[in-house]
């Protein structure tokens, strides 16, 4: 924060400058999206024509008689060849026209527009829990590299790597919803609240905060926290371990020796001197970590009655519902896209030497 | 900086130390944990998923129906009575006067007329069960009408069984739907169903208020239902996937009742009094399904060596203990009409007997298709080692439901384990799909399981057209039996168990009325 607004201040062609960048980005990312779109809808259209599974079955259902399945596989428009099938879809997804889920009855962007903001709230704490400790962690580590700081963060670490998810956030339930009380059970609010939030974003958190309404966020915030912590857990796992070894890489140059024999203390040394030079690949590390908890975490949001994106594509995936699974995937698409650009973004505000490129 | 980030973790800490407000309900509502993710239509012409029939069931009159009082009667619903021409085609049923929908329109016969023709015309999945009775979008107009406002005519062309006729009116399709309301909302010619998929427009105890796909589906009772305010206000069901989650949350108190626990999950509840379970026999039967195109299973000697390598009794007594019972026959026990003996043991010396008879002393390799998940995953390892005593080598093939439907539906399985749950509540809906089949060849327009087995016998086929038209109910229930029991010895399939579902309510509950199927589910009469 504080060095961009120096920067800008101190030298005025910088601001434009960056503007510009803001733009030629904004292109790129239009370029980038359409591109990965093409891309990714050919992919999954030629996949689902690949599956052993009917998609009529999911609208009729195994009992239905000829002539009603017949109707659906005309109505699901099947009996055009797959390639008119994908350039209809192309064509209509130009106006933003996703098709109707078959699941769901209604369409597929009204669905998206209702899990994904279940998704973003969840991956967004989790992702805050996981680099507010996972850096810090991964620092300790690296700067106490082989002591007991050290492998006590390497199991943590470990035990987040390899513990399945799924019985993680039951455990995590038994105990702080089920024994402790702490935190409230499963779904996004108490059915006390339900209808009482004016959906605006669909985060409650941040819908219940423009309505001044605390104890609906207190109470979403009640029913997030597990699992949040959980994925954060994985996140914090992965960020910490990342961290270590570029602070371990860092540490090892001459500059730190450099800096150190100037009479700068080991701490000031590790946070001052090298970690801003692990910024940039942290930004990368902690990104990706971003854009697989949006994808939608399927265990912990089936384990936490959690309406998210994840639930959402499996179900659509397993019951071959076309629409729904291509929605969901351009909208995986874009979100990998634009925090990729937002990366690089981000990169050149913390390295001097890409802000001239 | 660091001050900020200390700030910020204490009162993050507050906030989930705080000590949460102490489960409990809303005293209005009844709060339900239930998996509904297979509900993807409330239209009472399509929607064919059990948690949407059971919404509907709530949501909706029918023209007959089973009575939240008494659900073991079929009477008259929207329909006060019915009298039957002395061919027995054609129905005239008297609706009961002064009845109004939850929009407040009074019910007519126009409206009950144009329920039934509207799910001929719309021609939806459960289209099938008023299709059978010779209604087509073309003479359906002519064979349901409305003389007067109070008068229903309804003219079958198929030789059923009254019965069997009432049977199917009191089905899911026999529901009454407001025909102001939804043509008002037609569009492109679809009778309304666009809209109705996520709406109510019925005179049932309740009316929907929402449904949120894989979320939540929220009821609120409807002041003109005939039988009265329902004593709670308000249902929340709630989606919870996970069964050990749903036992949680009613065990804390923050739901009224559990319906999706497995055994383990019932088995931890134990001894806690907050919380009672309440076993109800189901419908649903688990079977294996022997496709006749497999040259091994076309010698009937074979099918009945492999009925006697299940061990049905162990499999109940464990891992399906409380949650299954064994019934071989096709239609379940404690209905009109089943036959309850259960002649199959596990015998591996009787199957080698068998198996050499039919000329396979060292048995064979055969492949079984199964659901991926518990039970069927349990149930299919248990068949493998058994199988294997007497000889045959089974390859189990998992996979998720709709691909293993597909396949089955495509006839390409050897054996083939999933259920079958019936579409109304009389044996001829199991005995057709177990035993009719008309058109055995590739090509044939309908995929009864009979058919799905490449099975057609058609003494068989003829004796189920029968009993459906007798009108000699204690002839018509011994027809059944004889059938059950003969399709026992030679048909193509190892009927297994029958599930009973096992619901977990707080204590406080009362009057949550389950039958054996999602059609006789009602909560009206819940307290709490």
């Amino acid at each position: 924060m504080r060095k961009a607004g120096a920067a800008g201040a101190i030298v005025q062609p910088q601001r434009r400058h960056l503007a510009a960048t803001v733009v030629r980005l904004t292109g790129s990312f239009v370029v980038s999206l359409a591109v990965t779109f093409v891309g990714l809808t050919a992919v999954t259209f030629l996949i689902s024509r690949l599956t052993k599974i009917d998609p009529v079955l999911a609208v009729v259902g195994d009992k239905a008689t000829k002539a009603a399945y017949d109707n659906a596989y005309h109505a699901l428009g099947l009996d055009q060849s797959p390639l008119v099938q994908y350039g209809i879809y192309l064509k209509r997804l130009l106006i933003g026209d996703f098709g109707m889920s078959v699941l769901t009855s209604r369409p597929v962007l009204t669905d998206l527009v209702r899990v994904f903001p279940a998704t973003f709230e969840l991956a967004t704490i989790a992702t805050v829990i996981g680099v507010l400790l996972g850096v810090p962690a991964g620092v300790l580590a690296a700067a106490r590299k082989g002591r007991w700081q050290d492998h006590v963060i390497r199991v943590v670490g470990l035990f987040g790597y390899s513990v399945p998810v799924f019985w993680l956030g039951l455990v995590g339930l038994f105990v702080f919803y089920g024994k402790l009380g702490w935190v409230a059970g499963t779904g996004r609010l108490d059915v006390f609240y339900d209808d009482e939030v004016t959906l605006r974003t669909g985060v409650i958190l941040i819908d219940s905060a423009l309505d001044g309404n605390w104890e609906i966020f207190a109470n979403a915030f009640s029913h997030l926290i597990l699992p949040a912590s959980i994925l954060g857990y994985f996140s914090l796992a992965y960020v910490a371990r990342m961290t270590r070894s570029f602070m371990i890489d860092q540490l090892g140059q001459e500059y730190v020796t450099a800096a150190r024999v100037k009479g700068c203390s080991f701490w000031r040394a590790v946070w001052r001197h090298a970690f801003p030079n692990i910024m940039v690949p942290l930004i990368t590390v902690i990104g990706l970590s971003y854009a697989s908890l949006l994808e939608g975490a399927v265990l912990t949001e089936t384990v936490f009655a959690w309406p998210g994106l994840g639930l959402y594509i499996t179900r659509a995936l397993f019951n071959s519902d076309m629409n729904a699974v291509l929605g969901g995937t351009v909208l995986v698409g874009s979100v990998f896209i634009a925090i990729n650009q937002f990366s690089d973004l981000l990169y050149k505000l913390f390295d001097p030497r890409l802000r001239t490129r | 900086m660091l001050k900020a980030l200390k700030y910020a973790l204490a009162a993050g800490a507050l906030l989930v130390l705080s000590p949460h407000a102490m489960a409990a309900t809303p005293a209005d509502t009844l709060v339900i944990a239930k998996q509904i993710d297979d509900i993807i239509s409330l239209d009472p012409a399509e929607a064919y998923e059990l948690s949407g029939i059971e919404v509907i069931a709530n949501t909706y009159d029918r023209i007959m129906r089973f009575e939240p009082t008494d659900i073991t009667k079929l009477v008259g619903g929207v329909a006060e009575s019915v009298t039957v021409s002395d061919d027995g085609k054609t129905f005239t049923f008297k609706i009961r006067p002064s009845q109004k929908f939850a929009s407040g329109d009074p019910i007519t016969a126009t409206d009950a007329a144009f329920s039934l023709q509207r799910v001929i015309k719309l021609e939806k999945t459960p289209v099938f069960l008023l299709s059978q009775l010779g209604w087509t979008k073309d003479n359906v107009d002519k064979l349901i009408t409305a003389p007067d406002e109070s008068t229903l005519k309804v003219t079958i062309t198929a030789n059923f069984a009254p019965t069997l006729v009432y049977a199917l009116l009191g089905s899911v399709v026999g529901s009454v739907v407001d025909m102001k309301v939804v043509m008002a909302h037609e569009a492109n010619g679809d009778m309304g169903n666009a809209w109705l998929k996520t709406k109510s427009a019925g005179s049932g105890a309740y009316v929907l208020k929402s449904w949120t796909p894989n979320d939540s589906v929220v009821l609120e009772a409807n002041p003109a239902y005939r039988g009265g305010l329902a004593k709670l206000k308000r249902v929340f069901i709630r989606h919870v996937p996970e069964a050990s989650a749903q036992r949680l949350a009613l065990e804390k108190g923050d739901v009224d009742i559990a319906e999706n626990l497995t055994p383990d999950q019932v088995t931890a509840i134990g001894s806690n009094k907050d919380v009672k379970v309440t076993t109800v026999p189901q419908a649903l039967l688990y079977y294996i399904g022997l496709n006749l195109k497999t040259k091994e299973l076309q010698d009937p000697r074979v099918r009945q060596a492999l009925r006697h390598l299940v061990d049905y009794d162990g499999m109940a007594g464990s891992f399906l203990k409380g949650a299954e019972q064994v019934h071989q026959s096709f239609w379940a026990s404690g209905f009109w009409a089943s036959y309850d003996d259960n002649p199959y043991k596990f015998d591996p010396t009787k199957a080698k007997e068998l198996l050499t008879a039919a000329g396979y002393p060292n048995g064979f390799s055969i492949d079984l298709d199964a659901p991926n998940f518990a039970p069927f995953a349990n149930m299919a390892q248990s068949v493998q080692s058994t199988m294997a005593q007497g000889g045959i080598k089974v390859n189990i093939v998992p996979a998720e439901m709709k691909p293993l439907l597909t396949k089955y539906r495509a006839r390409q399985h050897q054996m083939l384990m999933v259920y079958w749950g019936p579409d109304y509540m009389d044996p001829h809906t199991n005995a057709d799909g177990f035993v009719t089949n008309t058109d055995n060849s590739d090509g044939a327009a309908g995929h009864p399981l009979a058919w799905r087995n490449a099975w057609q016998d058609t003494t068989f086929t003829a004796a189920v057209a029968a009993a459906a038209s007798e009108r000699d109910e204690e002839k018509r229930k011994q027809d059944y039996i004889d059938l059950q029991k003969k399709v026992l010895d030679q048909g193509p399939y190892i009927i297994m168990f029958q599930s009973t579902s096992q619901r977990a309510d707080r204590a406080s509950v009362q009057g949550f009325v389950q039958g054996p199927s999602a059609d006789v589910t009602y909560y009206n009469l819940t307290t709490k």
